[in-house]
């Protein structure tokens, strides 16, 4: 008896810590999201089934951030953030030590900026009169204001910027895994590279690019801050990923109950995910 | 020179090259907001300033603007990790050291919750806080940055302490420790460096974080530096673009330095805490 409570106990600020405030609001969500709560002028708030996802399904502005958010995943984590991070984990192999050394470091410094600043130093690198139309200008070709024709490929751009470190470093770790004698087999035998890559290196980290993508996908579906920052989801909606609907919907029209219907939807699909992973990984606990 | 040993030069070259390049790309924006800080009239284009200037940190150097922020944010974000820490080492230390049917189940929920969008339930939150008293507080928000973050610390928390040989811990039971005194006194200092990773890790979290406190704090004294910098070009008119720059560079530095501190055990073994072993 004795030896249960010792066990268990250490356990408890933890757990309730988290079924206060992370197990307890997702049951809140699953509750509001079938109720029309307002921010004002409302006493009680009623229950009206599934009228906030039927009205989602037939909303164009959510349908509009049900793409925007599938293109900024797909453009910024999985084209992006997940190709550019092999091809530096794999330049890195080759590279001499102190360029390695000062490309990571920069890489690095970009996730680990607070995502405001982030916000801000893509905000201005876009801008009309920021540095890549300066650049552009300079190289005689044609510029545009970025955050204005392509907001949503701006916001993408940032987020590869911003998140590229971390699946650098996944990469990095997995390809010091493999054993050289490997490559230098396949080598040997005259493979070149881009079949070394193809038919060695990446069968032997596939569940590294399983788990990284997985992971990558989730942030990038709670990336918030960033594209507020740069684009407060405009102009007329096109950068407002779901996160971004979400927020102007229970906040600024006040909407709580239709907003927190899409944040379920987001969660169902964040928990998707996640029930993925923790399938690829549970061999391991 | 032999032939191999040119064509691995070859490829030495070339990939230095492309990481140069990719290099530069990621430094553009990196050297804006260092250039600006200490440019006398910067704009949005990276350019070498005509002269330097420590004006804009002078400008901006005040309680209002830099100070009170700065000071909300390490309250709000040292209570979050002191009380992640704490409860983190707790958690993990039962699920280290004994055998239960109930360690895989928490284990899996756990690495469950780490993936899950928080970004997702903020609005709940926010509706939640309001019922029960606890907007605009800065405990409110101390305990949910602490939740948001256990999950992941325990996880790395757990397997830190995976890696200190339970050996050393038997002699003190047979001594008459108890379990808490030997975490307490024999493994989490063995394990120094791992709690510092997890320490500093979630510290390096929330004060990033700009969702959070831009949902569940109002009054504005109450501001961590993570949402007062949007007032920079959001209300107070006319944008400073270096006062902007200088106290970007000043609210970065932090968790910069605290980053390079750990950095060994963050890029190396750590693999950000086994939570993408492949």
């Amino acid at each position: 008896m004795k030896r249960t409570v010792a066990r268990i106990l250490p356990l408890t600020p933890a757990t309730l810590l988290l079924l206060l405030f992370l197990a307890g609001p997702i049951a809140y969500c699953a509750y509001i999201a079938f109720t029309d709560l307002q921010l004002t002028g409302q006493a009680h708030e009623s229950f009206v089934g599934f009228d906030n996802f039927r009205t989602a399904f037939g909303d164009e502005a959510f349908l509009n951030a049900v793409w925007l958010t599938l293109v900024f995943t797909v453009v910024s984590a999985l084209l992006g953030q997940n190709t550019l991070g092999l091809a530096l984990a794999a330049l890195m192999q080759r590279a001499s030590k102190p360029v390695r050394t000062l490309t990571g470091a920069i890489v690095i410094t970009a996730w680990v900026l607070p995502e405001v600043v982030a916000g801000f130093l893509l905000y201005a690198f876009f801008r009309k009169e920021g540095t890549l139309n300066a650049l552009l200008d300079w190289l005689h070709l044609p510029t545009q204001n970025w955050l204005f024709t392509l907001p949503i490929l701006a916001v993408s751009f940032a987020n590869v910027w911003r998140g590229t470190a971390f699946s650098m470093l996944v990469y990095s770790a997995a390809l010091n895994e493999i054993p050289k004698e490997i490559t230098e087999a396949a080598e040997v035998d005259g493979a070149g590279g881009w079949r070394r890559l193809w038919h060695i290196t990446l069968p032997m980290i596939r569940r590294s690019i399983a788990t990284n993508l997985m992971l990558i996908t989730l942030q990038t579906l709670s990336v918030f801050g960033l594209i507020w920052v740069m684009t407060r989801g405009g102009p007329s909606g096109k950068s407002q990923t779901l996160p971004l609907f979400m927020y102007e919907e229970a906040f600024q029209k006040s909407m709580i109950g239709y907003g927190t219907a899409v944040a379920l939807l987001l969660l169902l699909v964040g928990g998707l995910f996640s029930m993925v992973y923790v399938r690829l990984l549970r061999t391991e606990i | 020179m032999s032939a191999p040993t040119s064509r691995r030069t070859t490829h030495r070259l070339a990939a230095d090259a492309g990481l140069l390049t990719l290099a530069a790309a990621f430094l553009l924006p990196l050297a804006w907001v260092l250039l600006s800080a200490l440019d006398p009239d910067a704009n949005l284009k990276v350019k070498l300033p005509d002269s330097l200037t420590l004006d804009n940190f002078d400008a901006i150097l005040k309680p209002d603007i830099t100070f009170t922020p700065l000071l909300n944010s390490l309250l709000l974000c040292g209570g979050g990790t002191a009380l992640t820490v704490a409860c983190a080492a707790l958690a993990a230390y039962p699920l280290s050291r004994f055998r239960s049917r109930l360690n895989r189940p928490f284990l899996l929920t756990i690495l469950f919750a780490t993936s899950l969008p928080i970004t997702a339930i903020m609005v709940p939150v926010y509706a939640l806080f309001v019922r029960v008293n606890l907007i605009d507080t800065m405990q409110g928000t101390i305990f949910f940055f602490a939740a948001s973050q256990l999950p992941f610390a325990i996880w790395l928390m757990k397997n830190f302490m995976d890696g200190v040989p339970k050996e050393l811990e038997e002699a003190a039971w047979t001594d008459g420790a108890s379990p808490f005194q030997s975490l307490l006194r024999i493994v989490l200092p063995l394990m120094g460096p791992g709690v510092a990773v997890v320490t500093v890790f979630s510290f390096v979290m929330m004060w990033g974080n700009f969702f959070v406190p831009f949902m569940l704090l109002l009054t504005p004294d109450q501001m961590p530096a993570a949402v007062s910098i949007n007032e920079f070009f959001g209300n107070r008119g006319m944008v400073a673009y270096g006062q902007l720059a200088a106290f970007s560079v000043v609210y970065s530095t932090p968790v910069i330095l605290l980053y390079v501190l750990v950095a060994r055990r963050l890029g190396g073994g750590f693999a950000l805490g086994g939570a993408v072993k492949g």
